[in-house]
């Protein structure tokens, strides 16, 4: 007997059977908001992607959230100076679990072209844990929507009991770097993501 | 007007100052360091370069140059272009912000990324880089990054 053969016959029109993990993974994958923050010129590409063109909010990202505390993903659109590092992870640890990184262009998964730059940080996946890399330079709307559709690959494979949003004794907080006179330093005994 | 005319006139107004023309694709005037606050007065009210576009600095193995592009609003002429040398060890050339505003920032970013200090800048302080930085990142001896987060 299968969980199917529980729902009365004059019901089974009307109820749907289905694990937890995937009905909530389908509500979570469906909106999935991104924080308003934009870094350099990957940032227009972003911005264009929300317009009625390619239109983002078929995806149920309706909108970009203006505060931290009210998005899951983060789009790292573009170059991550050393001097906005400390604010970009300041941003990620305020957002509310689960949350989600998107590195969006070249400078943002290894510095593209500034990566022997005095300032700038080679790759934001020194600072932050990314979920995924979007190449490109910058890269096109569609491959920005192509990235968040991988994005809502991974959230539809993830399960409550494995998932790391939902264990305890898990270090939440990630290290904010702070501006030093050689470069980023981490406060004393922190190490990096 | 060209380079040359201003030189020229210039060289007619200021005989007692020490300057020279440098031929080239654009043409420049070098001049020390000390005049430059009068020849940049003269040239603003006499000669109406009101407008100063950029400026910037260069490393040289002997010494710093700071280019000062002029352009003219009013007779839509331009650019004429001022050099003035700073010696390596404590690169020093005043400050043009009582002339035209617009050089604060731009003399800012010339001390923060290369180092030369401007006296009688009203704010000199690093615009770029954050307080605390050591070093001037577009000097040719800058060692490059020190921190951990550095490509490999």
């Amino acid at each position: 007997m299968t969980q199917e053969d529980l729902v009365p016959p004059e019901l089974k029109r009307n109820v749907f059977v289905a694990p937890v993990d995937w009905i909530y993974n389908l509500g979570r994958a469906g909106s999935v908001w991104p924080i308003m923050f934009g870094l350099a010129c990957c940032a227009f590409e972003m911005i264009v992607t929300l317009t009625s063109r390619f239109d983002l909010a078929r995806f149920g990202m309706e909108f970009m959230r203006a505060s931290p505390r009210q998005s899951e993903l983060m789009i790292i659109s573009g170059t991550v100076t050393k001097k906005m590092a400390p604010q970009v992870v300041r941003l990620y640890d305020q957002m509310p679990e689960p949350k989600y990184v998107l590195a969006m262009g070249a400078c943002a998964i290894s510095g593209g072209p500034f990566k022997d730059g005095y300032n700038v940080v080679p790759g934001v996946d020194r600072l932050l844990p990314v979920n995924v890399y979007v190449p490109g330079c910058p890269p096109r709307p569609e491959s920005l929507l192509d990235g968040v559709l991988k994005l809502h690959q991974q959230i539809r494979g993830e399960t409550i009991l494995t998932s790391p949003w939902y264990r305890k004794g898990v270090e939440r907080e990630l290290p904010v770097p702070e501006c030093g006179p050689w470069g980023l330093v981490l406060p004393k005994g922190e190490e990096s993501a | 007007m060209t380079s040359q005319e201003t030189f020229e006139r210039l060289a007619a107004r200021f005989p007692r100052f020490e300057l020279a023309y440098v031929e080239g694709k654009d043409p420049s005037i070098v001049v020390k360091a000390e005049n430059l606050v009068e020849l940049a007065q003269y040239l603003r009210d006499q000669q109406e370069y009101d407008y100063c576009s950029s400026i910037t600095a260069v490393d040289y193995p002997d010494r710093f140059e700071v280019v000062y592009h002029l352009y003219s609003m009013k007779n839509e002429g331009g650019p004429a272009i001022l050099k003035v040398h700073a010696d390596r060890d404590n690169p020093q050339v005043p400050s043009v912000t009582s002339i035209w505003t617009g050089a604060d920032w731009q003399e800012r970013e010339a001390w923060d990324l290369m180092g030369i200090r401007f006296p009688g800048h009203p704010n000199l302080k690093r615009i770029l880089m954050w307080e605390g930085y050591e070093g001037h990142p577009l000097r040719k001896d800058f060692p490059g990054p020190q921190d951990e987060y550095t490509f490999s």
